[in-house]
């Protein structure tokens, strides 16, 4: 269950923020757009090998005391980062990445809907539903 | 099957379509070309996001280019481009022998002025996919004999 989802244009401008507590929202702006730093280093480390440069998902970006912060690039460089709280150690890998995979899913979708102009914020309702199912449920 | 005729038909139909609209209106001809060439970039652009779904990350220019030719073209037209040429320094030449879209018309140089405006959509295909994967680009087509053509994209360095 994720704390945070960021989807980020190529040009690294946010499309699409959300996270669960809101009145810390800027906190997890903020960590998202460190973050970028991170995901940048990873896709240009050619030839360190340090990450399969074939793959789409990036794998565990940093921790901090309370989060976990992944990453995911896209073959037309679009970002997905998201962040989750520590404390639910109980997400294994392959969870973030099926979580990540159906994210993809639906940016495709939303890509491919005529109303919808590549670079602008992301409105869809399909999209907001996907991603509150894959957020924490704060009561 | 019938799905590949769908295509060829719609496409057909779009660039009549235009240019009956344009004939009517006041618009010159030169817009028509335009119009089909942006078509094809938003189509492009929603198509590589599609395709790219599941492909690993991309080396380099040449790696996108041979995407472009194989799998691309693949999907689209049913057929792989038969001739990939280029210089090294930004620009690509897409041979294809047997442009699925230029079949049905004829097989020399009948109908030859008519090609180039079959052919804008395609081109906007090849630059919105391009666009998408983060190259900019200008793509011409050219068609010297029927079915044939050639695709000539030329990679803008910023």
């Amino acid at each position: 269950m994720a704390v945070c989802i960021a989807v980020i244009a190529k040009e690294n401008y946010p499309l699409y923020i959300r996270s669960v507590p809101t009145e810390n929202e800027l906190k997890f702006h903020y960590t998202v757009h460190t973050s970028l730093d991170v995901v940048d280093e990873k896709i240009s480390a050619m030839g360190k090998a340090l990450v399969d440069q074939r793959e789409l998902y990036l794998g565990l970006l940093y921790p901090t005391e309370d989060y976990k912060v992944y990453g995911y690039v896209t073959n037309s460089k679009v970002k997905f980062v998201m962040v989750v709280d520590s404390s639910n150690t109980a997400l294994r890998d392959n969870e973030i990445r099926s979580m990540f995979r159906k994210l993809h899913n639906s940016y495709t979708d939303i890509m491919c809907n005529p109303f919808y102009n590549p670079g602008d914020r992301i409105h869809s309702r399909a999209f907001d539903t996907m991603v509150n199912s894959m957020m924490m449920q704060v009561c | 099957m019938a799905d590949e005729a769908l295509f060829l038909l719609l496409h057909s139909e779009m660039v009549a379509g235009l240019y009956r609209a344009a004939e009517q209106g006041e618009g010159e001809n030169g817009r028509c070309t335009t119009k089909l060439e942006s078509m094809g970039f938003r189509v492009g652009q929603g198509l590589i996001e599609r395709f790219t779904k599941d492909t690993a990350r991309f080396k380099d220019e040449l790696d996108i280019m041979k995407f472009i030719c194989k799998d691309f073209w693949t999907t689209v037209f049913k057929k792989q481009i038969d001739n990939l040429r280029t210089n090294h320094q930004g620009i690509y030449v897409l041979q294809d022998n047997k442009f699925r879209l230029l079949t049905q018309m004829s097989a020399g140089k009948q109908y030859l002025e008519h090609a180039p405006k079959y052919l804008a959509f395609t081109c906007g295909l090849i630059r919105g996919g391009l666009s998408n994967l983060g190259i900019k680009s200008i793509v011409t087509a050219e068609v010297s004999s029927m079915p044939a053509c050639k695709f000539q994209v030329m990679i803008q360095k910023i």
